[in-house]
């Protein structure tokens, strides 16, 4: 049977996400709270989770988390990574026994730092951990790279998210921003490494949706160097925003009006300047549009971004009480753990949810 | 001279039950098929003449006329067909080269039908055009890699685009080639519905400097009609180097065709040949091709795109690189099924490609070149209808041009007699009595109408595949399958099989 990455799978979900604004941390059990609500709206065929803020030990230091399907390909990553990096830690990834979990792969994580001697003429350290990922993922067979962000990580795997939550017992980590994802894949993914969310550096998504544009993306994502091995649509959309933000400093809501594009109707009434940006952004970044549903969450050291397609042809509903931020697929999910919010609202389709730390300045 | 051994192609019946003798067909005949007998009192026909427009059978007051195939039998011969075998009559009798009109009539593949479409089906949802918005506007010319932006505004602005309303235009036709009227008809119904239409090499006629914003200017071989007020004219320029119905081979205009207002327009005396050479004399290499482009950049101060347009030939991905090299913003790729006015019958059906298989081969190879944003791609030669384009847009066109379907929205039957300047129609011909026949502004209409047909056609097809905007379609092979073909044929179009 062909495995995520060698075809291409549709799926349905739930994504759910929270954020305290102020940075303060919190555990994982209101995410795993949330998102099992949801239960219906995923299969058992993954779930999983990112986590900002986990980290305080290591801010600075490049968190790799790693699944293993053989004892060969960690030692050659190891090799890799030992040649790049110097690693400060090492060490398996706690987990539990759940029933539900079966033919887990070895997850293990590693806290490193670049040495100064691996980075190519005009590499930035960002770049030279993106081209380790990439590295790894296509050319060590058995190794996959699972997050490689700051002060964050990726928990993910096939199975419901409640059970991969139990699993990774996050429960015992304390974060500032939480994002959860539970996903119905028309057909079996395979692998650990096929669930969701999808990271590079400290971007990470949970997604809902199928992507009615994913050839023409991908082409385009194709001729920035990017290697869209997944096939999916969470894939192409982390590549998106890290080629508009990171790569070519695009503001936030220049990024925003790229995916989800205003409407030629609506970009006639702007006024001559505004009209103006957004035909130029709409003929320049064309293949980017992302076209047909989703709903997604971004996450980054920085904060969050959720967001609708321009249609608004998956649900999504944020909600604020105090300094904390929840969006997710449906009400009930918030209102499980947050039960009176201040304000609860529908976003309109291409109109961003987005939350930033305090502290944290802007997104990139 | 000696008995002609050429025997008819068409036999023309005239159902005497239904003949009123009213001779509509012996005055709309401009070959002279119909003859009014003097004598006899009645109409007769030669079929030898006919050259099956249908002209006559489409006025025939009485539905008295059918025009069939003659039913000359040569004895079978599975390698000696009756064409070829007329051929060599023809040519023993004239000793010349075999000129024929409109594009590639022999049976080789259409990819295009062994290409389908995809539509969504529970995973996501199909989009309903009569509901929600769905955008076909298209941009060509050259698009920056980045936008550079600074305080929330844009540094520079764009290079300059032309803006399509929907992603069809009329391709080159030459004022000389074609009638003022069908040239006037495209012209406007390209204003009406916002696309552009261009000019070919014939210069622009006075009258239709009024449509410049719907205009592209053509710069051929023959230089005919260029100067300063006429680049600034049009909305962009094109540098005409090959034509799929004829690549390697350059234009005749005899000079019968060159009349008062051709030759004023193409700045040729009256009567004279209008010869297009084969290569640009100026032009013999690729670094040639880079300073006429920039030439008419700097003649037009850097404010139009320039476009290359080519025909498809074997090395069409590498030419097609260097010409995006070269400075050019748009390219435009004619396949060997374009049509022409006239062009050397073995020319016409034998050399060149599948315009399918050279867009899908240039488009790949100028992403994997990562240059794929600096120039636009047009193809023609031949779209036939909106799922054509739709699937030529999927494999990776930005615009499709449309000729000989234009040509038949204006009444065109594809008899492929262009050449003789006959045309019944009043399309590709010079004398004022046929030309008349096309009212420009009917023309214009139906012309017109089949754009938004197919406009309309796109949005269906689109809205089924749950696309909103024609930029998610652009070179999104995803929504291709191949049918039919080869697994070499399948690579090259970058398509799955259909099941995959």
């Amino acid at each position: 049977m062909l495995r995520e990455g060698q075809v291409r799978i549709p799926s349905g979900c739930a994504i759910s996400g929270i954020m305290n604004k102020r940075g303060e941390v919190f555990s994982g059990q209101d995410i795993i709270k949330s998102i099992a609500l949801m239960h219906d709206r995923s299969n058992g065929l993954g779930g999983g989770f990112a986590a900002y803020g986990i980290y305080p030990d290591y801010p600075e230091h490049y968190a790799f988390h790693l699944y293993y399907e053989e004892q060969a390909a960690k030692e050659k990553t190891e090799q890799k990574l030992n040649s790049l990096f110097h690693v400060a830690e090492s060490g398996k990834i706690p987990t539990r026994r759940v029933s539900s979990i079966r033919q887990a792969p070895l997850a293990w994580r590693y806290f490193v730092r670049p040495k100064p001697e691996s980075l190519l003429e005009d590499e930035s350290e960002d770049e030279l951990v993106v081209r380790t990922v990439m590295h790894i993922n296509s050319q060590i067979k058995g190794a996959f790279v699972v997050s490689s962000g700051q002060n964050m990580g990726a928990f993910k795997g096939v199975g419901f998210p409640e059970d991969m939550g139990e699993y990774f017992r996050l429960e015992e980590y304390k974060g500032n921003i939480w994002l959860a994802h539970g996903r119905f894949p028309t057909n079996t993914p395979g692998w650990w490494g096929g669930a969701h969310p999808f990271t590079l550096l400290d971007w990470s998504i949970v997604h809902n949706g199928e992507i009615s544009s994913y050839g023409a993306n991908k082409r385009y994502l194709e001729m920035f160097g990017y290697r869209l091995t997944m096939q999916t649509d969470t894939e192409a959309i982390t590549y998106a925003f890290d080629l508009l933000l990171r790569k070519q400093n695009v503001p936030l809501d220049i990024a925003i009006a790229t995916l989800a594009a205003p409407f030629w109707r609506d970009i006639e009434r702007m006024d001559p300047e505004r009209q103006k940006l957004f035909k130029t952004v709409r003929a320049v970044y064309g293949s980017l549009l992302l076209n047909g549903p989703f709903s997604i969450i971004l996450g980054s050291n920085k904060g969050i971004v959720a967001l609708n397609d321009r249609l608004k042809l998956r649900s999504l509903v944020a909600a604020s009480q105090g300094d904390f931020l929840y969006v997710a697929s449906e009400e009930s999910a918030i209102r499980e753990i947050c039960p009176n919010p201040e304000r609860v609202w529908a976003p309109r389709g291409g109109e961003p949810v987005i939350g930033l730390f305090e502290e944290g300045g802007n997104l990139v | 001279m000696t008995l002609s051994l050429s025997t008819p192609d068409f036999l023309i019946e005239r159902n005497r039950d239904r003949c009123i003798n009213c001779r509509v067909c012996v005055r709309q005949c401009a070959n002279e098929a119909h003859i009014w007998d003097e004598e006899e009192q009645r109409v007769k026909s030669d079929d030898a003449l006919c050259v099956d427009c249908q002209r006559c059978v489409t006025l025939c007051p009485t539905h008295a006329l059918t025009i069939r195939k003659y039913p000359l039998e040569f004895r079978e011969n599975a390698n000696w067909s009756a064409n070829a075998i007329k051929a060599i009559y023809k040519q023993a009798e004239s000793g010349g080269i075999l000129l024929t009109g409109m594009g590639n009539d022999q049976p080789y593949p259409i990819f295009w039908d062994h290409l389908l479409l995809n539509a969504s089906q529970v995973t996501n949802p199909s989009i309903d055009p009569l509901r929600e918005p769905m955008e076909l506007k298209t941009f060509l010319g050259r698009k920056p890699e980045k936008l550079m932006m600074r305080d929330g505004k844009l540094v520079e602005d764009m290079p300059p685009q032309l803006e399509l309303e929907v992603p069809i235009m009329f391709s080159a036709m030459s004022y000389g080639s074609i009638s003022l009227n069908a040239i006037k008809s495209l012209a406007a119904a390209a204003e009406k519905t916002g696309i552009m239409y261009n000019t070919g090499e014939g210069g622009l006629h006075k009258d239709l400097y009024k449509y410049g914003k719907n205009t592209i200017v053509q710069v051929a071989s023959g230089r005919f009609g260029v100067h300063p007020q006429y680049l600034e004219a049009g909305a962009a320029i094109e540098i005409k180097i090959g034509q799929g119905a004829k690549p390697g081979i350059g234009g005749h205009l005899p000079g019968e065709k060159v009349g008062l207002e051709v030759s004023q327009t193409r700045m040729i005396p009256e009567g004279t040949d209008a010869i297009s050479p084969a290569p640009h004399h100026d032009i013999y290499s690729i670094e040639d091709l880079r300073q006429l482009i920039y030439s008419l950049k700097e003649a037009t101060q850097y404010r139009k795109p320039v476009g290359v347009k080519i025909a498809a030939v074997h090395n069409i991905a590498a030419i097609a690189s260097g010409i995006a090299r070269a400075g050019a913003d748009i390219i435009a790729i004619d396949g060997f099924r374009g049509g022409t006015g006239a062009a050397p019958l073995r020319t016409r059906d034998n050399v060149g490609l599948p315009i399918e298989l050279a867009l899908a081969a240039v488009d790949s190879r100028l992403r994997e070149e990562g240059i794929r944003n600096q120039v636009s791609l047009v193809i023609g030669g031949s779209i036939r209808n909106s799922a054509d384009i739709v699937k030529a847009i999927a494999l990776g066109a930005d615009a499709v041009y449309i000729g000989t379907a234009a040509l038949i929205s204006l009444g065109c039957h594809l008899c492929q007699k262009c050449n003789t300047g006959k045309c019944n129609w009043g399309i590709a011909t010079q004398n004022p009595q046929l030309v008349k026949r096309l009212n420009p502004e009917i023309g214009a209409e139906r012309a017109a109408n089949l754009i938004s047909a197919w406009e309309h056609e796109i949005k269906e097809l689109l809205g089924g595949m749950g696309i909103n905007a024609i930029e998610s379609l652009r070179g999104n092979r995803l929504m291709l399958r191949g049918i039919g073909l080869s697994d070499r044929e399948l690579s090259i179009l970058g398509v799955m099989a259909a099941g995959e």
